[in-house]
């Protein structure tokens, strides 16, 4: 069973492979893709090293959930609507949506997980200690 | 034509890994100004000979019928030159891979000497790309042939490897 401190050690380690950055900047406020420069085929390789570090299976749209973005039930002209935001919100418990939300277009959506945002997934999946 | 960067498969096993080699020769044109008078194998081709390696790798393991695009080399490591006259050995192994990509570790050996590494990442197109044709299945299946993967190749369960079916009728 992980403490929240090596949770936090294995995802930074990932984030530095997968997207050669330097360890110092995979900080818990770092946003990955406007501070670590992730794309989008980086999120699989994310995932991939996730599993393999934690054990864990993650299910595809399980971490960045693109089909609710790509559903016109949730979204209307850009924007992600207030059943949209609902559907987020369940779908990504691990993530705070409140800043997004106030303006909530989707080409900004991409910019919202933090590092904190996928220490909190992960400890979801696997049992933390204090 | 194609664009080959291996000659022959040497072990295929399906949905885990594959080696193939690649043999150096001074007929490559490239190899003529690169460089003059010193002819090395440019790393770059030697990364695309790994991702073929492993590329048909993943490319069999559904059955041609997924778009498979080399998406990123997120590591690669080179430690010694390829020169004119050397056989190079890939291996490639499948780290991980489910319906939307996988991630291939390959390695670059001269002899036992390790040449190179990289770590290759691998996309499975969807959504809008989905109707466009990249490769013909088909034309993945000649190339299987060419390199001789049915040849020694085998399935996950030991059996030798067979040609999926409905392709083979051309």
């Amino acid at each position: 069973m992980p403490t929240k401190e090596e949770v936090f050690q294995k995802v930074q380690n990932a984030l530095v492979e997968a997207l050669g950055v330097d360890e110092e900047e995979v900080t818990p406020e770092a946003t990955l893709v406007g501070d670590l420069g992730a794309e989008s085929i980086d999120f699989l390789d994310i995932v991939f090293r996730l599993e393999k570090a934690f054990d864990i299976k993650i299910p595809r749209g399980e971490l960045f959930p693109e089909d609710v973005l790509t559903n016109s039930t949730y979204v209307e002209d850009g924007r992600v609507t207030e059943a949209g935001l609902a559907e987020l919100r369940k779908r990504m418990p691990f993530a705070n949506l409140d800043e997004f939300a106030k303006n909530p277009n989707v080409q900004d959506f991409a910019n919202l997980l933090t590092v904190a945002d996928m220490c909190r997934f992960v400890e979801s999946k696997v049992n933390v200690t204090a | 034509m194609r664009w080959y960067w291996i000659d022959r498969y040497i072990e295929f096993e399906s949905g885990r890994s594959a080696k193939a080699i690649k043999n150096i020769s001074l007929a490559e044109e490239h190899l003529h100004d690169h460089f003059p008078g010193y002819p090395v194998m440019p790393a770059s081709l030697i990364v695309e000979g790994m991702a073929q390696t492993g590329g048909l790798l993943v490319c069999e393991y559904g059955q041609f019928r997924l778009k498979v695009v080399l998406a990123k080399i997120t590591r690669a490591v080179f430690h010694c030159p390829a020169l004119a006259g050397d056989t190079l050995t890939y291996t490639a192994t499948i780290e991980s891979i489910r319906d939307d990509g996988a991630m291939v570790s390959t390695t670059s050996h001269k002899g036992q000497t390790l040449q190179a590494e990289a770590e290759i990442f691998f996309a499975h197109l969807d959504g809008g790309h989905q109707d466009k044709t990249l490769i013909e299945p088909r034309d993945f299946l000649r190339m299987m042939r060419l390199l001789k993967a049915y040849d020694i190749g085998r399935a996950a369960d030991g059996s030798r490897l067979k040609e999926p079916p409905g392709l083979q009728d051309f």
